[in-house]
């Protein structure tokens, strides 16, 4: 849940920009995945690393100049943070500890299990920044019922977001593993 | 272009838009390295070294081979492998001629070729200096400036940040949001400070 939150987390201001930056990151995701693996055997050890990340940068250039063409709003809404796919740890993590492994049909499944999840992550993020923030939700606005505060959208925001939420998460598996233990 | 306007750059790239707590850049290695002063200044000086020498790489690629050849768009590309080389080659340099030096921060500097400030300074540089495919007055020095400031930045907050997990430690937290919950709402804390900043117009 932490691992490639970094640069994400500063496109997250809308629902539409969350879900945009998904998909370019689940695109990423596979299309690298897919050479990574099929590369694996024949890249030596030593220069792996970097071999990775010049497929996943082509990867991302593709990414980012089909956004240029054909939703020139998102794009430039989500402005530099595309480029930065290159260095979103999930991304490379995958890629080393996953496709280098393993052959190509198994690391696409993979890496799109991968992406969904980081895209689901997303657009709950994004979902209560802008409902809260903003007082819209993909164009639906009910901000007559409360003055939204602006710093939702802002970057502290965010970053209150995610730390409620992880410690949200880490409360329910806490309790879950109690409940557990008291069965056995 | 006179001198006040680089010092603009460096004062807004350190405290108005610093690059950790208002554009989420290097976060991963925030939270990560952050628990000690120690270890969290060593690394703060380690990026700000990168940085600027990745701002100074990457304008000097992008003036005189991407834009005269109109290959802009290899950008991403061309970028992330310098700088990769680079913080290797520095690595190995660093390794041979100052043990001593390598033992403190040799362990940072391959987190670094994956820090996204590192590469995010880049790109923001050719944003922001580059103008309908020529440079601005004087965007070499700026440049510069902006990866010094970004990574006198990055150095600040990591310090304030582990000063004050170095307290937190002690305190009485929920058991759900130790660790890496309460450093994220601390972010959110420190970042809503340095919001107070980004009234000043310099």
């Amino acid at each position: 849940m932490v691992l490639g939150l970094c640069p994400t987390l500063a496109v997250s201001t809308t629902i539409a920009n969350g879900i945009g930056m998904g998909l370019a990151a689940t695109f990423v995701l596979v299309g690298s995945s897919i050479f990574v693996s099929l590369v694996r055997n024949i890249v030596p050890e030593k220069v792996r690393i970097p071999c990775y990340i010049v497929i996943i940068a082509t990867f991302v250039t593709i990414a980012d100049l089909f956004m240029k063409a054909y939703s020139p709003a998102l794009s430039r809404s989500l402005g530099m943070f595309v480029p930065l796919i290159v260095v979103n740890c999930i991304v490379l993590g995958r890629a080393e500890a996953f496709s280098s492994k393993e052959p190509p049909m198994r690391s696409i499944i993979d890496a799109l299990g991968m992406g969904i999840g980081f895209t689901l992550a997303l657009i709950v993020i994004s979902a209560i920044r802008e409902s809260l923030g903003n007082g819209t939700a993909l164009g639906f606005s009910f901000s007559r019922v409360f003055e939204p505060p602006l710093f939702m959208i802002l970057a502290p925001g965010a970053l209150l977001t995610i730390g409620l939420l992880i410690g949200l998460i880490n409360y329910f598996t806490a309790k879950k593993g109690l409940r557990r233990g008291k069965k056995d | 272009m006179d001198l006040a306007s680089y010092i603009t750059i460096i004062i807004s790239a350190v405290f108005i838009n610093n690059f950790i707590l208002s554009r989420f850049l290097g976060l991963c290695s925030f939270i990560g390295v952050s628990k000690n002063t120690g270890p969290a200044v060593s690394m703060g000086v380690a990026v700000t070294f990168v940085t600027t020498m990745a701002s100074l790489i990457s304008w000097l690629i992008y003036n005189f081979i991407l834009l005269p050849f109109h290959l802009e768009y290899l950008r991403t590309i061309s970028f992330i492998l310098v700088i990769a080389s680079f913080v290797q080659f520095t690595e190995i340099v660093i390794q041979k001629k100052a043990p001593g030096l390598y033992k403190t921060f040799g362990i940072y500097l391959p987190l670094i070729t994956v820090n996204c400030a590192v590469f995010g300074v880049a790109v923001l540089n050719t944003d922001v200096f580059f103008l309908n495919g020529k440079a601005v007055d004087g965007s070499f020095l700026k440049a510069l400036l902006q990866g010094f400031g970004a990574g006198a930045g990055y150095t600040l907050a990591m310090f304030i940040m582990s000063g004050i997990r170095e307290r937190i430690e002690f305190a009485e937290i929920p058991k759900c949001l130790k660790d890496i919950p309460i450093t994220f709402v601390i972010a959110s804390l420190m970042s809503l400070a340095f919001l107070g900043f980004s009234g000043f117009k310099v």
